[in-house]
């Protein structure tokens, strides 16, 4: 009895794995010829896909602080400055700033003389500059902080509205960028703004000496 | 209280749609004996970790030439360029260092630019923007502001811009143009009104490719100003400066 049902089962066995065995073969036959194949091969594909790196070369934000015009007093500066990052040494800088200036000491004495009206006494100044970070290194904030931070020189040329006329400016100065994370940027600057200025008789060379705070946001 | 926490989900909410979004960033596999991760994007700034080579780093950003990554351990740091193009990436190709060589320069659309120099005596500063129609002809449109020490003007100017031989590295030009010239004469000086004509100019320069997407750019120009008087004026410029491509 058990020799027969093991007999049945083995037979069974056979017939199946014969017929597989023939429906592979016939499938491999259909497919050498011209037909459409009976099993579409699944492969799965890996899929990839390349995300894009971002680059953020670029800096803009805004700045305010203090700026002395000579013979017309210390006031307060605010303005913006976009710079692209060119290498990790240069970069290139476009500031815009504007102050209010006040009488000189001679329109305080005299009384009555007043060298410019209202409107001319608002300076505004923009200029384009080359900057490079001659000191880049870290910062340590107690223990276990450090910031990446870059002394940095920058000199330009642009134009200054002031006592009416506007003025080609040199600018020289001296800036610290801190950064307490990628993105963001703290900045320190002091800045020598040139120009010839002849309002108060003989033309000289003013030096115009501003020192600002400012954010600037990478992207 | 409710409304506190309502806030404080929906800031969630909003924390972890950007921590997905920024999840996506180029994975590549080091390929080279070890990469070195640097402290901030300088050749100055100290290595503080090495990932070896069979590891899986994730690029966050680029800076210049440096680009920041994490290990899978989590450590981030910045590597050079120069090391980066020796990995590679999920599909075993070498990383794709986007460099902007001289061909990209070549194959340039747009560029803006400041120049600084002399114009007939007086100080200019210069800004334009360019767009190229065929890798030798461009147009340019250009403000400047003429600082001199009895006037100021203004100028806008459109020309045309022929380079001769857009492939090479550094390339004269010539450049065909016309605007108008805003003249104010200085505050100090009485009697004379401001006035606007119009102008024409011809000139020639060189270009120069620096590094990534930076140009230095020399030109001489010469205008003929139309003004009202019996004789026309003609001054001269000359300026360099720095551009950049895109």
């Amino acid at each position: 009895m058990e020799s027969r049902i093991f007999v049945l089962l083995l037979a069974t066995g056979l017939a199946v794995t014969g017929l597989t065995g023939c429906g592979r073969f016939r499938a491999a036959q259909v497919a050498d010829g011209d037909q459409p194949p009976v099993i579409e091969p699944e492969v799965e594909r890996r899929e990839i896909t390349t995300a894009k790196i971002d680059t953020e070369d670029f800096e803009v934000g805004v700045f305010a602080g203090q700026m002395s015009v000579e013979d017309f007093g210390v006031n307060t500066v605010i303005g913006a400055r976009f710079a692209y990052h060119i290498t990790e040494g240069f970069f290139v800088e476009l500031a815009a700033g504007q102050t209010d200036t006040e009488e000189t000491s001679f329109e305080r004495l005299s009384g009555a003389a007043q060298l410019l009206t209202d409107q001319e006494r608002e300076l505004s100044y923009y200029n384009v500059s080359l900057g490079y970070n001659i000191f880049p290194g870290e910062s340590f904030i107690g223990r276990n902080r450090a910031l990446s931070t870059a002394l940095y020189v920058v000199g330009g040329v642009g134009k200054t509205e002031f006592a009416g006329d506007d003025r080609f400016t040199v600018n020289l100065g001296l800036g610290m960028r801190l950064m307490p994370t990628d993105w963001l940027a703290v900045h320190a600057d002091l800045r020598d703004h040139i120009f010839d200025i002849d309002l108060l008789g003989q033309e000289k060379t003013a030096h115009n000496i501003e020192a600002h705070l400012g954010v600037t946001f990478f992207f | 209280m409710q409304r506190l926490v309502f806030a404080i989900s929906i800031l969630q909410l909003f924390i972890a749609g950007t921590g997905t979004a920024q999840e996506r960033h180029r994975e590549v596999i080091v390929e080279d004996p070890f990469i070195e991760l640097h402290a901030g994007p300088g050749r100055g700034y100290p290595i503080f970790y090495v990932a070896e080579r069979g590891e899986q780093v994730a690029i966050l950003k680029r800076r210049t030439d440096w680009f920041k990554v994490r290990v899978p351990r989590g450590e981030e740091g910045w590597v050079y360029r120069d090391q980066m193009r020796r990995t590679l990436q999920l599909d075993g190709e070498l990383l794709d260092v986007p460099g902007f060589t001289v061909g990209d320069y070549a194959g340039r659309r747009w560029e803006v630019g400041a120049l600084y120099g002399d114009f007939g005596g007086a100080n200019v500063v210069s800004a334009y923007g360019a767009y190229s129609l065929t890798q030798n002809l461009s147009l340019e449109l250009w403000y400047s502001d003429v600082l001199g020490r009895f006037s100021n003007s203004q100028l806008i100017n459109a020309n045309i811009v022929h380079t001769f031989f857009p492939e090479w590295r550094a390339t004269p030009y010539f450049t065909l143009g016309a605007g108008a010239i805003h003249t104010e004469p200085k505050g100090t000086i009485v009697a004379t009104v401001d006035r606007t004509d119009n102008l024409a100019h011809v000139g020639v320069g060189v270009r120069t490719y620096v590094t990534r997407r930076f140009v230095f750019r020399a030109e001489y120009k010469t205008y003929v100003v139309f003004t009202s008087r019996d004789d026309n004026e003609e001054p001269s410029e000359w300026k360099a400066g720095f551009s950049f491509f895109f």
